[in-house]
């Protein structure tokens, strides 16, 4: 078991899991708009799905965000 | 810069504070800020700014008022829905402060025009809705050495970012624009009006600082804030080595304009 924080809240998850499994984890639908920073380092999308999350990681998702109009991108 | 009586009435609260007094005011009112959209963030910040006395405000924008968008861009009233919305925002700006010289640019902002407006204004501020132009803003920014404020809202939730030369920018953040087939659902997009206001608040106060040197700008820092729990968190983030535009080994050495992807609104 291991607990880190995501986006500055305690998740307690059962073993450790890549990043991907824990975008899923926590419902985000689209990855591609989300950047990651673990301890403060940006992580690479390329190696989402090998990157382990350890116990004691801090996560912070940061998502794209426009403008809110219908003009999405 | 000799302030009149009445200017020196007209900024008593500037005045009055301590961090700021005359000098400070001065200094606002020498300076020169670019508004990139007069929309949902581009309206509080041109009130706000223009309040300030912010001697000259430039605005680019090359849409026109649309009734859906009276409900946030609190700086168009409902008559001005088709008026241009640089002249409908020029014309509040007079109306609240007639010290400040109000230049409009009634186009897109691209990257064959980036440079040559910027380099007249000592701060740009990202008022935008797309990720395109939110991209070309940090990178003409980046690239001719100007600071600038990021803002970026959906939903609820809102972000802000202030950049100076040598902090982390928006691409030390988010490496590029996400790509066009990532775009949330028509369903998941909306804003509520106010967030708007909140942050480009938010993004005129750090306007204010950078111009007269009070305070910690939000610089290597996001600030996120999530209106539903009214919860605002600041995320440290360092400049990126690998970042494509300020990193060891930019990629990234002109400006490009990105594909823009719309979504119709449902009736």
């Amino acid at each position: 078991m291991s607990t880190i924080k995501v986006n500055g809240k305690d998740q307690i998850l059962d073993s450790e899991i890549t990043i991907s499994e824990l975008l899923a984890i926590n419902n985000v639908a689209q990855p591609e708009m989300v950047s990651i920073q673990i301890n403060g380092n940006f992580i690479s999308k390329d190696t989402y799905a090998s990157f382990i999350v350890k116990n004691g990681d801090e996560v912070d998702f940061l998502y794209f965000m426009g403008g809110g109009q219908t003009n999405l991108y | 810069m000799d302030f009149s009586e009445e200017q020196i009435q007209r900024y008593s609260r500037h005045i009055l504070l301590s961090d700021v007094g005359v000098e400070g005011q001065e200094k606002i009112s020498n300076g020169k800020v670019l508004i990139v959209g007069a929309g949902g963030l581009g309206a509080p910040i041109a009130l706000y700014l223009a309040a300030a006395g912010v001697g000259t405000i430039g605005i680019i924008d090359g849409d026109v008022v649309d009734l859906s968008n009276l409900q946030r861009q609190v700086i168009h009233f409902t008559p001005d829905v088709d008026k241009p919305k640089v002249i409908s925002a020029k014309e509040k700006i007079n109306l609240i402060n007639p010290d400040v010289k109000v230049i409009t640019y009634q186009k897109l902002f691209t990257a064959e025009n980036a440079f040559d407006i910027i380099k007249d204004y000592d701060f740009i501020v990202d008022g935008t809705d797309n990720f395109p132009v939110k991209f070309l803003i940090n990178d003409a920014c980046v690239l001719a050495k100007k600071p600038f404020s990021h803002g970026g809202i959906l939903r609820f939730e809102g972000q802000t970012l202030t950049y100076k030369p040598g902090t982390t920018c928006y691409r030390c953040l988010f490496h590029s624009p996400p790509p066009p087939n990532a775009v949330p659902t028509c369903s998941q997009a909306g804003v509520l009006g106010a967030i708007a206001g909140m942050l480009g608040t938010i993004q005129a106060a750090e306007v204010l600082k950078y111009l007269t040197g009070v305070g910690d700008l939000l610089t290597n820092r996001l600030l996120t804030f999530n209106a539903k729990t009214m919860e605002f968190r600041t995320i440290t983030a360092t400049p990126t080595d690998t970042c494509p535009v300020c990193g060891n080994h930019p990629t990234v050495t002109t400006l490009v304009d990105y594909e823009q992807a719309t979504c119709e609104l449902k009736r």
